[in-house]
């Protein structure tokens, strides 16, 4: 039927258009974020208290799943290259790839569904409840007073908890390899030390969680400051958080590794 | 009338709308200083659009509203957050902000926009909890609140900055009797005490024709019918009277515009 | 008071967070041992790489002197040029031998500096004469196999001199 194959484009068309329109959109809401961004780095306390409700309380499912994570390398690391009667490297493979890959896409994953969702549906219900439209009309810019705040405690949250998440997975891997299955300890740390290089693995890994951080946190705001003041709408933008974000978490990661380590092993 | 020197607000030929959907049509009004008045009209007439437009969260299509001598959607942002300082909004439900205390909630604006030392910061809001008689909650987060101890926050949260001009988006809207007439009482104390000037958007007929000064009715977009709440009460006027005796139908039908029923349910032979 | 405890355990976070960054950097990363800043560059032309890559190690005597900077290809020679660069704190002769060798049997390939015995050292931007090409095990393995066909011989893979 023609008819059909119009509509279906037509609403293809719409859809592009859209998405395109909240594109730009989301862009100037970002670029606001940076602008109105003074207050907040005035005011840090009001930064501190989003740093306890973005950072302090996601630590145990970071530290939790770091240790995990860093115990099932050493395990699978350790089975794998006995086999080339290479066990001694286990050290290195925990650490590059949790330094590389694991560490920060891991644990921006975790941040986007704890504390991204979080902020989203904080935002949404705010404005469901006409708390910033309250503050508006208290002389206040919500993007400066509610928006900013959140967003750097997101963006300086992100590579702590990377951190930590790398180093406590390090020592899990440590922990099974070293501890448990008796891999020599001095060839596990001079292995991984002489073959992590601190700028290209260790800065990399960093600079990797900051976008990361920036493009969580972002995209949380943004979906909570433009959800629909309802509790579907609401719902739907905390979805939409977690959907979003993990894929632009994974879709960086592959630019950000393509540029970092090209040409490397 | 009273003449514009003492008026708070002036609205002239005032239009709205939503893309092509009009909103309101042309609305003049005049509200005096110290005044209590109450706009009213059934849901969705563009009462709340009215206030929006007041406090220059919308623009109007044409027209201008004018508050203190300004018109208000000719003011650049900075000098619209400066004329905010002076007005303020209670919003349906309060809008308490969650995460703070009711204490935080009263001394949010003062924070914001002054330089006071704690200490004084601390008196003066619970001066203002006092006026509103929940001086003894202010450790109380605004989920522990029922309705109408919230409303009362948002209230004495409103006066923090004492304000020229404070609006009500309905302020009744789902509260006990009893809370009911607290608030409407509180609305015309703090009023007279603090010489400012209370706009109370409501449907609430019974209520806010004890507390209120001047009424206006808005229906599909005009002024439908103004007056004092005797002469309101006394009006013959279809509407206003079809209004405030809460009558089913009258000049608002109670059907929604539709083709003739018959055809609807396809009684006589008629092609679709 | 309830702030001060939430201050605290921001501030606590912060400082756990700080400290694993350090402790990746320090420990894991191995800061210090080696930085581009005080080092300088020698290259070296090689028949074969192998698998060597960008970042590999120099070492010496089991000790990582420096690392792989750079490599490329010579039209002229038609030789890999790999330039390293080593830490100042060494010095090595001129006649220093340039071998790439592999970590255990699968490890990764990294250069290999046999000390020589001449008087001058290697400065900046000189060239090590006397290479030894990576083993490929594909060579290896055809030359043995070739070599049990015919007769013993040698299975070194000579390099360029």
């Amino acid at each position: 039927m023609p008819r059909r194959i119009v509509t279906g484009i037509q609403s293809v068309g719409h859809r592009v258009i859209d998405s395109i329109w909240r594109l730009g959109y989301a862009s100037r809401f970002f670029l606001l974020t940076l602008i109105k961004s003074g207050t907040s780095l005035r005011r840090f306390t009001l930064v501190i208290r989003e740093l306890y409700f973005t950072g302090v309380q996601s630590l145990i499912i970071i530290l939790v799943s770091g240790l995990f994570v860093g115990m099932v390398l050493g395990l699978q690391g350790f089975e794998t290259l006995q086999r080339y009667g290479a066990e001694s490297a286990v050290g290195t493979m925990v650490a590059l790839s949790l330094l590389r890959e694991l560490g920060p896409v891991v644990s921006a994953l975790l941040f986007a569904s704890r504390a991204g969702s979080a902020i989203t549906a904080e935002i949404g219900l705010m404005k469901a409840t006409e708390q910033l439209a309250a503050m508006e009309m208290m002389a206040v810019d919500p993007i400066a007073r509610v928006v900013a705040p959140r967003f750097w405690a997101g963006v300086i949250s992100m590579p702590l908890l990377a951190g930590l998440f790398s180093a406590i997975g390090i020592y899990g891997g440590y922990l099974v390899a070293v501890v448990l299955i008796g891999v020599d300890e001095g060839s596990f740390w001079s292995q991984m030390q002489s073959a992590v290089d601190f700028r290209y693995d260790v800065v990399n890994g960093i600079i990797k969680t900051c976008v990361f951080g920036v493009a969580v946190t972002a995209i949380a705001v943004f979906e909570g400051y433009d959800a629909a003041p309802t509790a579907e709408g609401v719902s739907g933008a905390t979805t939409r958080t977690v959907v979003t974000s993990s894929l632009a978490i994974l879709g960086l990661d592959f630019i950000l590794t393509s540029f970092m380590f090209r040409g490397m092993g | 009338m009273e003449d514009a020197s003492e008026s708070l607000i002036e609205i002239q030929g005032l239009n709205f709308s939503y893309g092509q959907r009009p909103i309101l049509k042309g609305i003049d009004m005049t509200m005096g200083r110290g005044k209590v008045i109450a706009i009213m009209g059934g849901s969705g007439s563009g009462k709340t659009t009215l206030l929006r437009l007041i406090g220059g969260a919308v623009r109007p299509t044409s027209g201008y509203v004018k508050v203190a001598g300004q018109v208000v959607h000719k003011l650049k942002r900075d000098e619209l957050f400066r004329m905010r300082r002076k007005m303020s909004m209670l919003f349906q439900f309060g809008a308490l902000f969650t995460d703070l205390s009711v204490f935080d909630n009263v001394a949010f604006q003062m924070r914001e926009h002054t330089d006071l030392p704690e200490s004084m910061i601390r008196d003066l809001v619970l001066m203002k909890l006092q006026a509103v008689g929940l001086r003894g909650a202010h450790e109380l987060m605004p989920n522990q609140l029922s309705g109408g101890m919230a409303r009362r926050v948002a209230l004495a949260r409103s006066i923090a900055l004492d304000p020229l001009l404070i609006m009500y988006d309905e302020p009744f809207t789902g509260l006990d009797p009893i809370s009911l007439t607290v608030i409407g009482n509180l609305i015309r104390r703090l009023t007279d005490a603090l010489g400012m000037t209370s706009i109370v958007v409501t449907h609430d007929v019974q209520e806010s024709l004890k507390i209120v000064d001047y009424v206006y009715f808005i229906a599909n977009g005009v002024i439908a019918a103004h007056g004092t709440p005797d002469e309101v009460r006394r009006s013959v006027a279809p509407f206003v009277h079809q209004f405030v005796h809460g009558e089913e139908d009258g000049p608002v039908s109670f059907h929604y515009p539709a083709r003739p029923y018959a055809q609807d349910l396809k009684l006589e032979g008629s092609f679709a | 008071m309830q702030r001060a405890t939430m201050d605290l355990w921001v501030g606590l976070f912060v400082m756990a967070g700080i400290g694993a960054l350090l402790v990746l950097a320090l420990k894991v990363g191995n800061l210090g041992t080696y930085s581009a800043n005080d080092s300088y560059q020698v290259t070296g032309n090689f028949e074969n790489i192998g698998g060597l890559k960008v970042r590999a190690p120099v070492k010496s005597a089991g000790v990582v002197v420096g690392r792989v900077t750079d490599i490329q290809f010579s039209t002229e020679t038609y030789d890999a040029l790999v330039i390293m660069n080593i830490d100042t704190r060494y010095k090595f002769p001129k006649d220093t031998f340039a071998s790439i060798l592999t970590s255990g049997l699968i490890g990764e390939q990294y250069i290999g500096l046999a000390a020589g015995g001449d008087e001058a050292t290697l400065k900046d931007g000189d060239t090590i004469m006397k290479t030894n090409s990576a083993l490929v095990l594909e060579e290896m393995i055809g030359k043995f196999l070739f070599n049990k066909a015919s007769e013993g011989g040698s299975n070194e893979n000579s390099g360029k001199n």
